[in-house]
């Protein structure tokens, strides 16, 4: 192609907006100057921290003007239908990749980069050998400009703290339990670990003591419902539980046990407990106690994918909620279910995993099957994750709501 | 009424969300304000700390009640945060916010208080804050100095239209217009063409070829489509911008842009003659009863002398000219409407657009960068008077950005009644 060819060849015009955002915020993309009614293919690509590359994309055709937009409707890619944040929660590890691969950002200082490119076609396979039409980039980022992070490192306990930007006013607070079997280090957890870092939030100068609320997933969720019901020192303003189960494997406190026997317990109970709580709950009772879920004192909101494969989370869900209602206080549980959604409910638009490897103990890689179907897995992180921001600003900023719009 | 730091009305937080809270300078957001007592009277303040160390700060006074916040803007208006900035008490006279490093973005804080406040801001605890990010550039954009006084921003990969940026006489290299432009799809390239090290150490002015060599340099460059190259010029810019548009051999400009400047100028003359002929007829300075400087006259009246402007009938490709009616530094609306003449009678006014905003001064800069009325403008020691009217000029930038961009997009990418959504950043 002679270059006065190529000069009157004007690339089409991709804009992102915003081009910074938040990770729980929406973006649109927006291609124009392409020829009208040809197909195209809209791909977003990501490099994660551990160097896999993931993609996603959408196969379009253009309007009459010569526009695109993900508002428009897709029949074909890792996403159909009309879906403007497909491009992000349909991420997936791209063709040859290893297995088993999960995204997770590790350092939240820094954001997310989707590169946002458009092609010539209706493509499937082969887009890095193919030069885009036009690409734009895309930062999401976990944090907001001007909060904190914190690492404490304070009588035994390890975590981190986020503190909102500006004021010097005591805050109120969330703590986050977040994490499963295998990924913690195989330290004694003391029955006091998990009371202590309670403490050191609430005691903090910077937090309103009595405002502490805690959000867990999966373990997390049972270490929840271990400090709701059983704690003595603890006393959690609000609980949002994630696909948690509340059984507690001994009798015993959950903690007194060492790791490794803790372990070896849910070993055991895995394989048979999904059967077990389906058919065979006559077994569990004998075997097994449960932390009994009349005892909470605080509001509570359980999460459940109802297609998790890791966890029954409906059926602990229901058997919580019938202790509860046993107790009188239904008005403290709330429930949210979520069809075809599976364990790892994450926060909007991060992509779905249905099975990943995980490291079950030292050099034992397994794959896990955490469940749910892509579509309505995205959609449960998405409109779970709106309901958790309401719920934690309903109980932990007690004025009365009255929103003022400038 | 009790002092708001005793008060125990407000004792617990109240919750505050900016949305987004990154984004472009050109980009707007939101303000909530939540979890307020009904009646509560609140301060919304933005405050920033600029490069060169000032403060600067806005505020609004709202009411909380059942039918909706009452501002003391005229109606709700968020942007006024940023627009409205100005140095607090105490700073030094004559400061204007500019971004020289646009690699980095631009920190607001933005905190709720309880009161109606309006000063001593830093002895009140404030009930919420948030801290915001404007950007001069979007994630891509490449920086690539060309020489040490020329810099050009580009999004890649790709080939991309571009447009060559000069600002006017305050000189040095004002990096933040390009940076945007290459953030909506152009890449830019700016030109220190009056302050550089050359004319600082030799004293010689740039001369015209100076322009022709960085248009040659686009042209040329694989990653710009040569033939789809624009200028934008404002203040003494747009005589540089001009006369290239006109009479340039070596420059052929698919479409030019015009802020805040005019045509009148020795045609014939270097940038070292017209910046002398601007500065000859010192008796029509005129100094107001605050010692601003009103420069504006000094080229007044508009010449009937061919000479002294530059031919507009002669102009072959479509121009947008920007014009502030207040202001009080270019004669551009005389200048405009002696342009708007020249080109009726030569037949080819259709290539003309031209925007003119009451109450506008000089300063036609990117929307929400703060307005002000008069500032030290350096190597001259004295306060200049720009002109405008803070809520008028704030919305005449708003305006005048959208139009030019859409103006580009016309010309530069052939995008004829492109679609303006609220989604976009336009």
């Amino acid at each position: 192609m002679t270059s006065a060819a190529m000069d009157s060849i004007v690339a089409p015009l991709l804009s992102v907006a915003p081009t910074r955002a938040l990770v729980d915020e929406m973006f649109t993309v927006r291609v124009e100057n392409l020829p009208p009614c040809q197909h195209f293919t809209l791909h977003s690509l990501h490099l994660s921290e551990d160097n896999d590359y993931w993609e996603a994309f959408g196969h379009y055709t253009s309007n009459h003007k010569g526009t695109v937009v993900p508002q428009d409707y897709t029949k074909g890619g890792t996403y159909t239908g009309k879906e403007p944040m497909g491009l992000l929660w349909s991420l997936r590890p791209v063709p040859g990749s290893r297995k088993g691969l999960r995204l997770r950002k590790m350092n939240v200082c820094s954001p997310l980069l989707y590169t946002i490119s458009v092609y010539s076609g209706h493509l499937v396979v082969g887009f890095r050998a193919q030069a885009p039409l036009a690409s734009a980039l895309a930062e999401r980022w976990y944090m907001a400009p001007g909060v904190q992070r914190i690492s404490i490192k304070e009588k035994a306990v390890r975590g981190t703290m986020f503190f909102p930007p500006g004021t010097e006013w005591p805050l109120p607070w969330t703590l986050g339990y977040y994490f499963g079997p295998g990924e913690m280090e195989t330290t004694e957890m003391k029955s006091n670990y998990f009371e202590t870092a309670f403490n050191i939030v609430k005691d903090h100068p910077r937090v309103i003591s009595n405002k502490v609320g805690i959000v867990g997933l999966s373990l997390g969720a049972t270490v929840a419902f271990y400090l709701a019901t059983e704690s003595k020192v603890v006393k959690p303003c609000c609980c949002v539980c994630i696909n948690g189960h509340h059984f507690n494997p001994s009798g015993k406190h959950l903690f007194d046990l060492s790791y490794d026997s803790f372990k070896m317990h849910v070993r055991k109970l895995s394989a048979y407990w999904i059967d077990c709580f389906e058919y065979q709950e006559s077994i569990i009772i004998i075997y097994l106690n449960f932390w009994q879920m009349g005892k909470i004192n605080c509001p509570m909101l359980l999460v459940c994918g109802e297609d998790d494969q890791n966890v029954p989370a409906v059926e602990v869900a229901d058997d919580i909620e019938r202790m509860v209602r046993a107790a009188g206080k239904d008005r403290l549980l709330t429930r949210l279910n979520y069809p075809g959604a599976g364990h790892l409910i994450e926060v909007p638009y991060a992509p779905h995993f249905r099975v990943t490897a995980f490291m079950q103990a030292k050099e034992q890689k397994v794959m896990i099957v955490w469940g749910g179907q892509t579509k309505p897995h995205s959609d449960a992180q998405e409109d779970s994750w709106q309901k958790i921001l309401d719920y934690l600003q309903l109980h932990l900023y007690s004025c009365p709501s009255l929103a003022s719009k400038l | 009424q009790p002092h708001p730091a005793k008060s125990q009305h407000l004792k617990e937080p109240c919750y505050l969300s900016v949305q987004p809270c990154r984004a472009l300078v050109d980009e707007k957001f939101k303000v909530l304000v939540q979890k307020a007592p009904p009646g509560a009277q609140l301060t919304v303040r933005s405050h920033h700390h600029s490069e060169n160390k000032h403060e600067w700060e806005a505020f609004g006074h709202y009411i909380c009640d059942s039918t909706g916040p009452r501002g003391t803007y005229e109606g709700v208006e968020p942007m006024g945060l940023l627009w409205s900035l100005r140095p607090v008490p105490g700073s030094k006279p004559g400061l204007r916010l500019r971004k020289m490093n646009v690699e980095t973005p631009m920190e607001v804080t933005v905190s709720v208080y309880q009161g109606h406040l309006s000063e001593d801001f830093s002895e009140q605890r404030a009930l919420a804050a948030v801290v915001v990010e404007r950007w001069y550039m979007a994630p891509g954009v490449r920086r690539i100095p060309v020489t040490e006084h020329d810099t050009m921003l580009c999004s890649g990969p790709g080939r991309f239209p571009a447009v060559l940026d000069l600002w006017g006489g305050g000189g040095n290299l004002m990096e933040y217009r390009a940076s945007l432009l290459a953030s909506h799809g152009f890449a830019a390239l700016v030109l220190d063409y009056l302050t550089n090290e050359l004319t600082k150490t030799t004293g010689k002015m740039m001369e015209n070829d100076y322009f022709e060599v960085a248009f040659k340099f686009l042209e040329q460059h694989p990653q710009i489509v040569g033939s789809r190259i624009a200028m934008w010029g404002l203040s003494f810019g747009t005589a540089m911008t001009l006369k290239m548009a006109v009479y340039s051999n070596v420059i052929k400009l698919r479409c030019a842009v015009c802020y805040s400047g005019s045509h009148i100028q020795p045609v014939d003359g270097s940038v070292k003659d017209i910046k002398e002929y601007m500065g000859k007829k010192r008796e029509n300075i005129r100094v107001t009863e605050n010692q601003e400087v009103i420069f504006r006259d000094l080229t007044l009246p508009v010449p009937k002398d061919p000479a002294f402007k530059v031919d507009m009938g002669r102009l072959q490709c479509p121009l947008q000219v920007v014009v502030g009616l207040d202001d009080q530094s270019w004669p551009a609306y005389e200048s405009a409407m002696d342009m708007k003449v020249m080109m009726e009678e030569a037949g080819n006014s259709h290539l003309l657009t031209l925007l003119t905003y009451p109450h506008t001064g000089h300063l036609i800069e990117p929307p929400y960068s703060p307005y002000v009325r008069t500032s030290i403008l350096r190597p001259f020691p004295v306060k200049v008077l720009w002109g405008g009217e803070t809520a008028a000029h704030s919305r005449a930038q708003e305006d005048a950005w959208r139009k030019t961009l859409l103006f580009l997009r016309e010309h530069l990418y052939d995008m004829r009644n492109s679609a303006v959504t609220s989604k976009s950043n336009l």
